[in-house]
């Protein structure tokens, strides 16, 4: 893929702002119809690496990961983007939801509306597109691909706004291997570009493959944050070890 | 059913002779209508669109409202666009009483809601698949509404129809605005009306046929294009 295509955060800037990083999240409460879904979050992120977000169901990731991007508001605590609240960061991140949000158009349409509402230049939707594989695609309609593809699409739109920090919310779940390495390769292309990553997933295996940093939710609390090379083979607190060795963590 | 038979034979006869009554009764028919559904797109549209993706306090009402209005009586909507086009009326000075221009301004009146309601329930529904995506991409209300209608097209071609449907049917605003003028302001369903009260049932049963038959024309031609786009999956 062309540098122009696939640009690393920062190179289209002609004033850079302040990084976006480090997060720092602060007893975060997240409370829905009564029940607390988060439950004191404490959580940083520094700059630069892959950090994956794991946990049982119902751990309240997903919903973390919507918090943090600005789409939701929490109900205590606070989120930090190196001083910027969520909504405010949202911009200069980009989510891609568990199951992809995609237009009733093609596949090239639907990149040409990201690119033209952001204010890309749209001469990039090319290598965007065969960065993703889909460059053979580009005229089909959208919701006609497989859903390995849906998922690239979606990936393209998200790495078309030059996000500094990529938020992923399961975005293999239920594809196929051949997919699910594809989508890990565009993730981890750009997390080598110097995109943040922060990806959730329920797969240890692929957590393995990608993960710099881990963080282990419990209950809508941070049970465990630290390196993969020692949390895999060493996890610190009991509900990491329990859902690593594949016994039901409630 | 000696009128219905000898209603189809007049309909086909009047069809196939190219009668130029009925070819300007039609051709004024169809001005009127796609003219009054054209503008009550252009207003209904955007409104319902704004009306799916803004919450405000009162909201509620205002859908009440709106849903109330696709029931609006076409002898009122005539009555009052009468009152305000009458040379004393408040538009008088436009001169558009008795004229097509008065027709299409009391139908644009009577389908404008309908075009509004219908569309704002199918562009919140699609609202809601896309809402959270679009605000993961900061786009700005107009960004949001110009993309709904622009992905709801073809759902909201079946409302431009439902619009046309009442629009090209509806006989009671017309002929209080429209007088049912030869040659001037005649459409189809005036044209029934007058021939009805005259007895010549077999000629208004003739026209209403082929009233029918371009109704169920149009809706052919928009069904066929929403297939196509089905087949797509930009539906």
């Amino acid at each position: 893929m062309s540098d122009a295509a696939l640009s690393s955060p920062g190179a289209v800037r002609a004033e850079a702002p302040p990084p976006l990083l480090p997060l720092d999240v602060r007893s975060l409460t997240l409370q829905l119809g009564g029940t607390a879904i988060l439950d004191g979050v404490d959580l940083s992120l520094g700059a630069g690496g892959c950090t994956v977000l794991m946990g049982p169901n119902g751990a309240g990731k997903s919903l973390l990961l919507k918090v943090l991007h600005g789409l939701m508001a929490p109900s205590g605590g606070t989120v930090s983007w190196n001083g910027a609240a969520p909504r405010a960061a949202t911009p200069r991140q980009a989510l891609v939801f568990q199951k992809p949000v995609l237009l009733r158009r093609s596949v090239a349409a639907n990149l040409d509306f990201v690119l033209r509402a952001r204010g890309k230049d749209r001469d990039r939707r090319a290598g965007l597109l065969d960065h993703v594989g889909l460059g053979h695609k580009a005229r089909q309609p959208a919701r006609l691909l497989s859903g390995g593809e849906q998922q690239r699409l979606a990936l393209a739109r998200a790495l078309a706004t030059d996000p500094e920090v990529l938020l992923l919310d399961e975005p293999t779940a239920s594809l196929d291997p051949a997919s699910v390495a594809a989508i890990e390769a565009i993730v981890g292309t750009a997390r080598d570009a110097g995109t943040r990553i922060l990806f959730v997933t329920h797969d240890t295996g692929q957590a393995r493959r990608i993960a710099d940093e881990v963080v282990f939710l419990h209950r809508g609390r941070v049970a465990e944050q630290g390196p993969a090379a020692r949390f895999f083979p060493v996890p610190a607190s009991r509900p990491a070890r329990d859902y690593l060795d594949g016994r039901l963590v409630v | 059913m000696q009128n219905l038979g000898e209603a189809f034979a007049l309909a086909l006869s009047l069809v196939a002779s190219g009668d130029p009554d009925l070819l300007e009764i039609v051709a004024l028919s169809l001005r009127v209508s796609l003219s009054a559904t054209a503008l009550a797109c252009l207003l209904g549209l955007p409104l319902g669109a704004l009306v799916a993706t803004a919450r405000f306090r009162g909201r509620g009402i205002v859908l009440v409202v709106m849903n109330a209005l696709m029931g609006l009586p076409p002898v009122v909507v005539g009555l009052l666009v009468y009152i305000h086009l009458s040379r004393s009326g408040p538009l008088g000075f436009l001169g558009l009483l008795y004229t097509p221009g008065a027709m299409i301004l009391a139908q644009t009146i009577l389908i404008a809601p309908i075009v509004a309601a219908l569309s704002r329930q199918v562009l919140e529904d699609l609202h809601v698949e896309y809402a959270e995506q679009f605000r993961s991409f900061c786009l700005t209300r107009r960004q949001v509404i110009g993309a709904l209608l622009w992905d709801a097209r073809y759902a909201l071609l079946t409302v431009g129809l439902a619009g046309f449907g009442r629009a090209v049917a509806e006989v009671g605003a017309v002929i209080v605005v429209g007088g049912n003028i030869d040659h001037l302001t005649r459409v189809m369903t005036t044209a029934i009306a007058l021939e009805t009260s005259k007895g010549d049932l077999p000629l208004a049963l003739a026209l209403g046929i082929i009233l029918l038959v371009l109704a169920l024309g149009v809706n052919a031609a928009v069904q066929a294009l929403r297939m196509t786009a089905a087949r797509s999956a930009y539906v």
